[in-house]
């Protein structure tokens, strides 16, 4: 069933394992009890931070199919991406399996688009188990979308920090208890951004317009929640979308939280948070679903949000162009 | 979100974004800046001394002090000391000729796992090469200048 751009699960399908695999930095913050492994080098014993992130996501893959008493043969499609250009990192870990795979680019909001995807696909008949993944790491972002690691520059303090992590989760027909009940579709949305350090002030309005949408189609409000997980907003994209929303008259500062703000327990040199495709992912497949499992939260909804752009429209000086997707959790 | 009425609601955004933006502390980095690139000239002013005791002169002299600046800056970086002093230092650590030294060996190593040539050899300049085109370029000009003077 479909209601302006949310769809509706007939029989919604189950997250039936997941996993995560973070850097260093992070596990000093909330999520370090609760991912699975915890890297204390993040070269991960590679020659090359991209090798890193590949092995990362390849292991987080792994251990979710792992973690779900499945095998390779059980799996019918895994659906992953990452920021590196050409989704390298997915599309290599990938080799590492033998179910098919479909690339997927959103950005940050990669973690929502697979999940959302991997739910129609079961849901509508077409496959019983899909792994939704994605990962990003600090050193190789950096390097693809800023400068040099070495280089002794200082960061402005609207910057955030890319998350070293990787997270997967296997969506099921079955088995598991949290249900993927609904989902929003994204659209992208600009309003004229274009810094590229401020990537919390771009994603809002796209996060808002998803979020109020998601309300408006499923006719709840935002107290009918636990909690409202946005992907990488930072403190200052939080503040900004609280705003927008409260603007239309929701006000979710009550069960907001985002992934960025919380994944660093001191910020240092992050300033708003952490960002990038692994944080949320990280998040959601240990924190929030742990949690949700436990019975602590009962209805989440998941908003991660991703700024679709790349180092030649900003260098051409385009603004950025924001989306964000909505996947609603129920645990039962 | 098209058309007059977007435009309109663009520029209320971004002048609401930017009230909320967290200033840069630019006193605070003029401050660091002036604490962190001095004390980096007096090093390279106690080499000059030191130099000069030990009987160089002139351009000799000059050079030398910039060669063992330079060689401590590629050190520093190597070592990946360069890089946290500079996040604290506003733009103090970037103006010495330390700075410049970071700028180039910086990206070297990060592109080395690209190999020797199309990695450290061709990515070597990608930080670097703006300043030396408009440095060169700036020199040329204030010779004109001062030559037609």
């Amino acid at each position: 069933m479909k209601r302006g751009n949310t769809i509706f699960f007939k029989k919604p399908p189950r997250v039936r394992s997941y996993a995560a695999i973070c850097g260093s930095k992070e596990r000093e913050g909330v999520i370090g009890g609760y991912a699975d492994i915890t890297l204390a080098d993040d070269m991960y014993g590679e020659s090359t931070y991209e090798k890193a992130e590949c092995k990362m996501l390849s292991g987080a893959i792994r251990l979710a199919v792992e973690k779900g008493a499945l095998t390779d043969g059980d799996i019918d499609v895994l659906f992953s991406g990452d920021l590196l250009n050409q989704i390298i990192s997915a599309s290599f870990a990938a080799r590492d399996f033998q179910f098919p795979f479909l690339g997927l680019y959103s950005a940050c909001s990669t973690m929502s688009e697979s999940i959302l995807l991997a739910a129609a696909m079961i849901d509508g008949g077409f496959a019983r188990n899909c792994v939704a993944a994605t990962g990003s790491h600090f050193a190789s972002a950096e390097r693809q979308y800023r400068y040099p690691l070495e280089l002794g520059c200082t960061r402005p303090p609207q910057s955030q920090w890319t998350v070293t992590g990787a997270g997967a989760c296997v969506i099921s027909g079955e088995g598991g208890g949290i249900q993927v009940v609904n989902a929003t579709l994204g659209r992208v949305r600009d309003w004229g951004i274009s810094d590229v350090n401020n990537m919390g002030a771009a994603m809002a309005p796209a996060a808002a317009d998803t979020i109020m949408r998601h309300f408006k189609d499923t006719n709840t409000l935002p107290e009918d929640y636990d909690m409202i997980v946005t992907g990488d907003l930072g403190a200052l994209g939080s503040r900004i979308l609280k705003d927008l929303t409260w603007e239309k008259g929701y006000d979710i500062a009550p069960n907001h939280v985002d992934c960025g703000e919380i994944i660093y327990k001191v910020i240092e040199d992050e300033f708003q948070g952490g960002s990038g495709a692994g944080c949320s992912a990280v998040v959601m497949n240990s924190y929030v679903f742990t949690k949700m499992n436990a019975g602590l939260y009962k209805r989440v909804l998941f908003a991660a949000t991703g700024a679709l752009l790349s180092t030649v429209s900003s260098g051409q000086g385009e603004s950025i162009p924001c989306i964000s997707h909505a996947v609603e959790f129920v645990s039962v | 979100m098209t058309g007059r009425n977007a435009r309109n609601c663009n520029k209320n955004y971004l002048k609401y974004v930017r009230a909320l933006d967290p200033p840069t502390k630019h006193f605070k980095n003029c401050l660091a800046a002036f604490g962190v690139g001095g004390l980096i000239c007096t090093i390279g002013q106690f080499f000059r001394y030191m130099l000069e005791y030990a009987g160089l002169s002139g351009d000799e002299l000059a050079g030398t002090v910039s060669v063992i600046l330079i060689f401590f800056g590629c050190l520093l970086t190597g070592l990946g000391v360069y890089d946290r002093i500079g996040r604290h230092a506003g733009a103090g650590s970037i103006v010495p000729i330390t700075g410049f030294a970071n700028s180039v060996t910086s990206p070297a190593i990060e592109f080395n796992t690209e190999g020797y040539i199309y990695g450290t050899a061709a990515k070597m300049f990608t930080v670097a090469g703006a300043i030396i085109v408009y440095g060169v370029f700036s020199g040329a000009i204030v010779g004109i200048i001062y030559y037609l003077l």
